[in-house]
Order: structure tokens, then sequence, then C-alpha cells
């Protein structure tokens, strides 16, 4: 048998029928809804008079819309539609949610790894584009937009055409102060926000094998950012151990079987790929965003890039209203500019192992003056594991706001912005204009760096905090 | 889903690189059930607006006679990021049904396709001469894009082939619903997930 790609393994045992020119109908395994999309989904089905085609593998759980204040006392009155609706709607059709307060609420990529529901070899779908997330598991998962999420409520099948193959090797040992984070936002200043169009990427190498999952899952979930839809990791004795025992893993001699089954998901030796290119871990260091896309990103003893050294005039141009946006000058060193707001959550770093960095640098320290510092959970699960460890004291003594799990100010969507004008650091995935509100800057790094610039009051070298 | 055949419109370019979805259409506008009907007005709204409200006539799609777009002529990873479809609603609520360019993001593509939008994917260097003619006559030379016969048309003649899916293009043409053809297959569907219930019970039996 020819040697085959993880991708082209996951991909070919998902095919329900071969649509012609490498378009294929796709068996969905888990879908997921949240309620910025989920009982519109629900609600367009109902209008076509067709029910929801598999219940039992439909998961829902509301984050986007949600407010994260304490007592969650704020939330808008859309957030609380949305909530409502999708309460009314997934009870109507049989689907199990996982509600406000409850264990399993959560941001939708914290929810599904952390209660097992996405396994390896799984081909996941959910109406939110940072669903490659997943893939730290060795799934295939990936966003669909509002009308392929009611394809795959109908039908639980996706119509898809196959993208290319790409692997990246991270080799070597991760420095001192570098994260998963780090990594990732390396890789997107090297390929760009365009590299992974039109690709699946495989992550592989020392590096990657020596992370835990949280950190694959933050690796896989930048993916979509490079401009790849799905991204993934071979499943590993380190999968294995992370989802043994979750609520929705299978037990016993199933475990035993399902196990034995993902040790053969791994891309074989000689295997075929479109594009592969290895990154040296070693000389990676911490990474923060100056712009307004993730490929705007320099490590942080790096100087702002000068628009007036680039050939390309749809580039240049584009760098030039980044700064302008931004309010940054050229040339000038991106340490020690002075931050607003920190923003230590989202789909990206938002998990235990997130969250124990960012204390790590917080304990015995004090946010900035004039610093609003705010730490949003992924989950309640998340939340509860670190309310009894003492993160929660942690932070709070140190003058962080400890708040309830969801999405809350990575996309806005439930009004938590950042004011226009201001500047926060984020430990979230996109620093779009806009994208914390309208006119706030935003800049990506990791939990440590985030926390590093709370106390600090401006963007900083972690690494010099840590030796401090 | 409204069909798409022939267009000969007004095209607009936009050629900034990664052009994000949220930058189509933010977050705060498109939140709730009902959004869907009001976006048109607040597609591209962050460049399209200052922040007390007027228009920025910078703007290509605020100055005449692009702001009778449509078509979008588009830099390199158009619709980036966000799966939100709420951005081809935006666009298609303020007239655009077709965008040329070089490479889109890959949600954003495939949302396109479910809306009887047209993504055109050309070569980079003829998307800019494309947009060069288009500039050089100030928006007065129109473009053609045929899906028909799968080519596009310069102002000054000048023709492009481009390739799309054939069951892509059949359904755009049709204006076929995904859904109901993929009901069809009901049968299909079901054989697969008995036998990989066998395979796979692990994912079935939870």
């Amino acid at each position: 048998m020819q040697p085959r790609t993880q991708l082209a393994k996951i991909w070919n045992a998902h095919v329900v029928a071969d649509l012609g020119d490498d378009t294929y109908l796709l068996h969905v395994d888990r879908h997921l809804l949240h309620d910025l999309g989920g009982s519109r989904g629900l609600l367009d089905l109902k209008e076509r008079g067709l029910p929801v085609h598999s219940p039992h593998l439909t998961f829902a759980t509301p984050d986007h819309a949600i407010s994260s204040a304490p007592g969650r006392t704020g939330t808008s009155s859309i957030g609380r539609d949305l909530l409502i609706a999708l309460r009314e709607e997934t009870r109507a059709a049989g689907i199990r949610l996982f509600d406000v307060d409850e264990p399993g609420q959560g941001i939708v990529h914290v929810m599904g790894p952390e209660l097992g529901l996405s396994l390896p070899g799984c081909l996941i779908v959910c109406g939110d584009s940072h669903t490659c997330t997943h893939g730290g598991l060795g799934a295939l998962a990936f966003g669909v937009g509002s009308s392929e999420l009611a394809h795959v409520l109908a039908t639980q099948t996706l119509v898809q055409r196959r993208p290319k193959a790409m692997r990246v090797s991270f080799e070597g040992a991760m420095p001192l102060g570098v994260t998963p984070k780090d990594l990732i936002l390396r890789l997107i200043g090297v390929i760009g926000a365009a590299g992974g169009t039109g690709y699946a990427v495989e992550y592989a190498g020392s590096a990657i094998r020596a992370l835990d999952v949280e950190g694959r899952l933050t690796i896989c979930n930048l993916s979509i950012e490079l401009g790849a839809k799905m991204g993934f990791i071979a499943p590993d004795d380190r999968t294995f151990a992370y989802l043994a025992g979750r609520p929705f893993a299978p037990k016993g001699g199933m475990w035993e079987r399902a196990v034995t089954e993902w040790r053969k998901l791994a891309s074989d030796a000689g295997a075929p790929f479109d594009r592969e290119l290895t990154l040296d871990v070693t000389s990676i260091a911490p990474q923060v965003t100056w712009g307004t896309s993730p490929e705007h990103v320099i490590a942080v003893d790096q100087a702002i890039p000068d628009p007036a050294t680039i050939a390309d005039p749809s580039r240049r141009g584009g760098i030039e209203a980044a700064l302008d946006y931004m309010g940054l000058k050229p040339n000038q060193p991106i340490l020690g500019t002075k931050v607003d707001w920190v923003f230590i959550g989202s789909c990206t770093n938002s998990r235990l192992s997130d969250l124990r960095a960012a204390a790590a640098v917080a304990s015995g320290r004090k946010v900035a003056e004039g610093v609003r510092a705010w730490v949003v959970p992924g989950s309640e699960q998340v939340k509860r594991d670190a309310v009894a460890e003492g993160l929660d004291r942690i932070f709070i003594g140190a003058g962080f706001e400890w708040r309830e799990p969801g999405c809350s100010m990575c996309l806005a969507a439930n009004g938590e912005t950042v004011p226009r004008g201001q500047r926060s650091i984020s430990t979230s995935n996109r620093n779009f204009v806009g994208r914390q509100g309208p006119g706030a800057r935003t800049h990506l790094a990791s939990p440590a760096m985030a926390a590093a610039a709370a106390i600090a009051g401006a963007i900083t070298d972690v690494r010099r905090m840590e030796s401090a | 889903m409204e069909k798409f055949t022939q267009l000969t419109a007004v095209a607009a370019p936009i050629l900034r690189e990664n052009v994000d979805t949220d930058i189509v259409i933010p977050i705060s506008r498109m939140v709730g059930n009902s959004a869907r009907g009001n976006l048109g007005q607040w597609c591209f709204s962050a460049l399209r607006y200052h922040p007390d409200g007027s228009e920025n006539p910078e703007f290509i799609l605020n100055r005449a006679p692009y702001r009778q777009a449509q078509i979008l002529i588009t830099g390199v990873n158009f619709g980036c990021g966000s799966s939100r479809e709420a951005a081809v609603w935006a666009l298609k609520e303020m007239g655009v049904r077709c965008l040329i360019g070089s490479s889109f993001g890959d949600i954003f593509f495939n949302n396109c396709l479910q809306n009887g939008v047209l993504p055109v994917v050309l070569d980079r260097a003829t998307v800019e001469s494309l947009a060069r003619e288009v500039e050089a006559s100030q928006g007065a030379g129109q473009v053609s894009v045929d899906l028909r016969e799968l080519n596009v048309t310069a102002p000054s003649g000048k023709r492009y082939a481009f390739t799309v899916a054939p069951q892509r293009r059949q359904a755009l043409l049709e204006g076929l619903d995904d859904i109901a053809l993929t009901l069809r297959r009901a049968p299909e569907i079901a054989a697969f997930q008995d036998e990989d219930r066998r395979r796979r019970p692990w994912v079935y039996d939870l």
C-alpha cells in the first residue's frame, strides 16, 4: 500500500460519496453548536420542515455572546435572547446542551477536548473558524458558515473539496520563556497569513512531540490565522493519557480498541506532502504582533518594521495602514509600548496550563496603575480547577479581574470591548481592525507575555522578568 | 439559492492583502438572530465611515461609479479569518455578486458558493492588470463575468479563462440547494453510519 498522510487516512474514512473533481460528501462525527449561530441554524431547519439528522452527535454550549461578568449580571439583551433560543431549540431537537454554571460549559473549543467529545480520527465541525483547535488531538476539524452548518444539521454530512497537504516540523527544544503560542506566531510570521490557504497543515517534529495536549491545541488553534482551515497533530501516548477517563471518551474494552485504531492514524513514513518546511525552535524568542494581521509579528526584542523598505505596493500600503491604525512608528522597539488593557483568555490560551503560566508571572506582583487586566477562564471546568489550586487568588491579589468562562473580549460579540484608541495585549488569536471593539488596538502574545505586560504596564520581555 | 450565470458591472479594486471578515462585517452588527437583511449598510464600516459616522470619501466604495460596484477585484487572501457567513450576506446586500482575486479565505470561499456569490480565482498578475485597467478608466470600464463560458472579460476586451468545480458551477447556474441534493442520498448516509458504527463504535455510542 502507498504511504498515506494522516489527512488522507481521516479524509478517506469519512467519504460517504465521491462527487468528482476531488470533492466529496463527508460524514461529520461531531457537530458543535454555540450561542452565536446554533439556534439560528436549528431555526433554519425548522422553517424548512427538516429534522436534525443526528442529534446524538451534536453538542451545544453558550460561549460567544454570554457575559463574562462575575455573576453574569451584565449579559446584553442580545446575548440573553441567543442563550434562551439555544436552550429552547436544543431541547426541541434533543441536542445535549452544556449550560451556564454547569461543568462542560465553556468556549466550544475548550469544551470539546476536555469532555472527550473530540477524539483522534474524528471529523469535527462547528460554525466557528477556530474549530481547527481540535486537531491538537489528531482530529480533522474545521469551521463552517451558516449554510454549511444547516447542511450538517440536516444530513450529518458536508460537501468539501480535499485540501492540499502541508507538513510543518518544529525541531529542537523550546528556550525558556517561549511557549507554543510563540511557535505558531513565528510560523505565521515566516509564511504569512495566506501561507496555508488551501492546505491542511500537519504539525510535527521533536518540539511538537514534546508538547502536552493543551500546548498542541494552542498550536492547531492558530492554523486558520495561517489561512489553513484545518491543522492537526498525530495522536500519541500524550494524547491518549489526556483523553483517558474523560466523560465522553470510550471506556474499558472500547478504549483499548479505539487506541489501537488511533495509533494507525499518523502519517506513514514517505507519505507525500504538497509542501514541507522545518522551523528551528531553539532560535525562536517570545513573539508579539505589532499590526492588524497575525502575520504582523516580531520577536519582542525586535523593532517595528519600516514600510519604506517594502517594494510590493499593496503590501507596503497594508503595513502603512496597520501602523496608522495601531498608532505606532516604524523602526521603534516594540518593547516599552504602553498598554491599557490585558486580556488573558480565548480558545487559544484559556486552559489551565495557560492560566498557570500567567499566574506564575503575576504571583507576588501588582498590575500597573491604569491598566485593566482580565482573566477569563476557557470553561467552567478550567475555572473550577484553577480555583482549586488557588490561581484565582493569585490573580485577584495581583490586581487582575477574575471572570466567568466564555469568549469575552477576544471578539467582543458580547459587548465586552476595549475602548476606541486604547491598546490591549491579548492572548487571543486575532489582531484585526476592530476585533476587540471599534478602534481597539490589539497585540497578540502568550499568557506569560500578557501577564508580564500587565505588571509592567507596557510590552515587556518576560524572559527578563523571570530572571529578575 | 439565487442563480449566477453572467454579470457585466462596475468593478471596484480593493487590493489590500488579507482583508478579513471582521473588516467586511463587524461582530457588533451581526449578533442576533434577526441581523440578516440589515447588513449592507455596515459592510466595510471601519473603512467606509469615520468614527463620527460620516462617510470616508477616500474609501473606494464611497466614490462614483464604484458605489454601484457589483464586482470586487480583491487582494491576496480576501475573506480570511472568521467563518461568519454574514460577511457574504453583507457584501450581497450591498450589491456585490462576484469577487475576482488570486486567493480567498477557504471558509469564505465556500460561504460565497452557498449564497449565489461567485468567487473567481485568477493569477495575481491578471488580477492586478484587471485592477489597473479599471482604475485607468476611473471605474467606467465595466468587467464581464460569464459562468457559462467560464471567462472574465476586461474593459479592453481581453478575456481570461477561469475554473470552478463542476458541481459548484452547476449549483450556481441552476440555483440548486445543497441540502435538497444531499437529502436524496439519505440511504447512502444511513448505510455509511451503519458500517462505520461497527468499525468505530466509540464515535456513535456515547
